[in-house]
């Protein structure tokens, strides 16, 4: 801790140095890139300034955890010999918001350009840590992403970031064990918790779902329940979660976890990987980018799966999205404007869209190429040659509207475990653990000098 | 420190010579204010303030340190490494004891591979360490699992009621060898002439290590216990690293400086984990100190 505290310290004291070494370079640099820009732009916005930064060049840094970033980057410097990409892999979102948060709070080594996940995004946005790209003219490209990826970079009156993928829900299933237990694939809930039960007599080591309270899980299944729990505006948030979705949900769930069909693996673990490959675990619901995965970490599983649409509730499709990120351009970047251009390259571009979908199994947020036909016709080996994109941008036209995160998301969800989790844990009523997910939710924000509601 | 000695009077013309001392010393001085004195003084300065997402930092003075008394939870996390040093450790430095001694007896073959191999686990990095034994751990694809097929019994390390066993599992391997060595050491330093004294005398070994060793080395379980007191309360890689794998059963708050890393990295509450932080230096600093003075209070008898 208190060496901790001490770097804080020199960092901020180097960074106020540094920060005015920084100021009179930029100053003198981006004169005229700036100048044009703000002129043009500060209502409609415009891209001159960037066009102008690409073309001066330069060097940014670029924070990201997608596997395609150095391949993009690379595109991109081939493009744009000026410019200098240097890409930091973060590993992952945690250690990633982590990283950025203290880089923020510091005011040195802002990276110029970095990932965040559609989650996380309030996170950032509220607290003033991010640019508005309105003023580079990114309002123009809306019309190149799908509604729900768009509406997830926009909120409270600014633009924030691109989006990069998406991740529309989707059941994914191990179609050797339902062929070899003789039953159909579930498209209602209920008929998903009785194919639970059937799975779970005919082998006790196998399950239908892993699931231990995952918090992206959650807050994405309650979404397709129709639940809205989270509410904000401006310094004003509601947290419901016994609104009617999340009950839904809750009680649909307590069927699986008190009925114990759930396996306790937890995700992203060599075990899980294991499980998901020899049939121990016969579905996932979870968001369209997992064909990358499946093919990456469960290559034994290759042949057995398939894409079936999300379950529903009542017959009536409804689907949510389960993670997807965007990159944004953090406050206090050194070089703001280079940094939106690359930014702009990296999710509107064809060519880097193509990187992306091609050198790592991304799903897309552009509408261009989700309804491109070599992407709609492309046939997956993995998923015995069905056309999984089909099934997986259908998906899409039924995420329901409206969803909002927390502005302390990341907090929010590091506290799943020691709240929803132990109605997991103890095989409770799940409804009892969003509820007391929910106090700790109002206790932090009203802490942190939010106005909470719980209606 | 030892240029700040208290002033007799009619010492005054001495002053500008200690002066010149105090200048020799700067180096010194300055490394220590900034590695020690500064990182203290600035936790201390940030845990007198609060910081919001919404409006800002503000003064509070000791609210932060109330709050952390009335904080169940800074209780619980207290409250399991408190139970952990009174299990682990006693039986971790018996264990080393026993391990000193006996490589000590030079009754045995092969003294320097166990020597060896029983330091070697503390040259494994904890984190290479927790993996390897939440592996080992594992239900599924791990030795408890094998064991459990096997013996056709459905034991399970990673559960509520043996997970913090286990975890003292992991420190005690990983930490046994290097407190034999400290051990050891100490026996080392014996003067021959004492045993050449016992054996003329007639004393058996077990006398021996009564009457001889086991004083000798008691300065140095004192240091032992002390260190392990303060790895215990600074418990914080084993249990957070196994949290990936049983999410459920490790809360945020398991250990005081898991939650004050997760105060201060998740939840931005940086001022109050430092309040927390310093209340846990206290209470380390105490407790070291009450064990120490009884320790050598002891080995003077």
């Amino acid at each position: 801790m208190a060496s901790s505290t001490r770097r804080v310290l020199t960092v901020t004291a180097s960074a106020v140095a540094l920060g005015l070494v920084l100021a009179a370079c930029s100053g003198g640099s981006s004169d005229s890139g700036s100048g044009d820009g703000t002129a043009g732009g500060s209502d409609g916005g415009s891209s001159d300034a960037l066009d102008a930064a690409l073309e001066q060049g330069g060097t940014i840094e670029y924070w990201t955890w997608t596997p395609q970033a150095e391949e993009q980057a690379a595109a991109f410097m081939k493009a744009y010999p000026n410019v200098t990409v240097n890409v930091t892999n973060t590993g992952g979102a945690a250690d990633h918001n982590l990283k950025l948060q203290n880089a923020l709070t510091a005011g040195s080594g802002i990276p110029d350009v970095a990932q965040l996940e559609y989650q996380s995004v309030s996170q950032f946005q509220l607290p003033g840590s991010l640019t508005d790209l309105t003023e580079y003219g990114f309002a123009d490209l809306e019309d190149l992403y799908t509604p729900s990826t768009w509406g997830a970079v926009t909120q409270n009156g600014g633009i924030w970031g691109l989006p990069q993928d998406s991740g529309p829900m989707a059941l994914f299933y191990n179609e050797e064990v339902f062929t070899s237990l003789g039953i159909e694939v579930p498209t209602t809930w209920d008929e998903y918790i009785t194919a639970g039960e059937a799975i779970k007599a005919a082998n006790p080591d196998t399950c239908i779902v892993n699931d231990s309270g995952d918090a992206g899980f959650t807050t994405s299944m309650i979404w397709q329940a129709g639940g809205r729990p989270f509410a904000v505006d401006g310094e004003n948030v509601t947290i419901n979660l016994q609104d009617e979705g999340s009950k839904l949900w809750a009680d649909t769930w307590n069927k699986i976890v008190q009925g114990g069909l759930n396996c306790e693996i937890p995700g992203w673990t060599d075990e899980w990987f294991a499980a998901l490959s020899d049939g121990t675990i016969a579905t996932l619901p979870t968001g369209a980018w997992m064909p990358g995965v499946f093919e990456n970490s469960a290559p034994d599983g290759a042949g057995k799966w398939r894409v079936a649409p999300m379950p529903t509730y009542d017959g009536t499709p409804a689907n949510a999205e389960n993670g997807g990120s965007t990159e944004v351009v953090p406050k206090g970047a050194p070089n703001p404007e280079l940094g939106a251009a690359f930014l702009r390259w990296l999710n509107s571009d064809p060519e880097s869209i193509s990187v992306f979908l091609n050198s790592g199994g991304g799903f897309p947020a552009t509408v261009a190429e989700l309804q491109s036909d070599e992407f709609l016709g492309f046939t997956s080996d993995y998923f015995g040659g069905q056309e999984i994109n089909k099934v997986l941008v259908e998906g899409i036209d039924n995420v329901g509207t409206g969803w909002q995160y927390l502005p302390w998301q990341s907090y929010a969800n590091s506290i799943v475990s020691e709240t929803l989790g132990q109605s997991y844990l103890n095989r409770t009523d799940l409804n009892e653990g969003l509820v007391a997910w929910q106090d700790a939710n109002v206790k932090y924000g009203e802490e942190q000098g939010f106005t909470v509601s719980t209606e | 420190m030892s240029s700040v000695v208290a002033e007799r009077p009619g010492q005054v013309r001495k002053v500008r010579r200690r002066l010149t001392g105090l200048w020799f010393t700067v180096p010194f001085l300055l490394v220590f204010v900034f590695v020690f004195i500064a990182p203290l003084a600035y936790t201390i300065w940030l845990s007198l303030f609060q910081t919001k997402l919404i409006g800002g930092t503000s003064f509070v003075g000791a609210d932060n340190f109330v709050a952390v008394f009335q904080d169940p939870k800074f209780w619980e996390g207290l409250g399991r490494v408190s139970l952990f040093l009174l299990v682990q450790v006693p039986v971790m430095l018996a264990m080393a004891l026993v391990a000193a001694l006996v490589i000590d007896s030079a009754r045995l073959h092969g003294i320097r591979f166990f020597r060896i191999a029983m330091f070697l686990p503390y040259a494994v990095p904890s984190v290479a360490a927790v993996l390897m034994w939440g592996f080992m751990y594992g239900e599924r694809f791990g030795l408890v699992g094998n064991l459990n097929g096997w013996l056709g019994t459905d034991f399970s390390v990673l559960s509520q009621q043996w997970l913090l066993v286990g975890i003292g599992n992991i420190v005690t391997w990983s930490f046994m060898g290097y407190n034999m060595l400290i051990l050891y050491s100490s026996l080392k330093a014996i003067s021959p002439e004492l045993y050449e004294a016992a054996a003329l005398d007639g004393a058996g070994q077990l006398r021996i290590v009564r009457n001889i060793k086991l004083p000798a080395v008691q300065g140095s379980i004192v240091v032992a216990v002390i260190f392990s007191i303060i790895g215990s309360f600074q418990l914080f890689n084993e249990p957070n690293i196994m949290q990936k794998l049983v999410p459920n059963l490790i809360s945020t708050y398991y250990t005081p400086n898991m939650y004050a890393y997760n105060l201060s990295f998740t939840g931005q509450q940086v001022n109050y984990a430092a309040a927390l932080a310093i209340i846990m230096g206290v209470v380390t600093a105490v407790i070291a100190y009450v064990v120490q003075l009884r320790g050598n209070r002891e080995a003077l008898k």
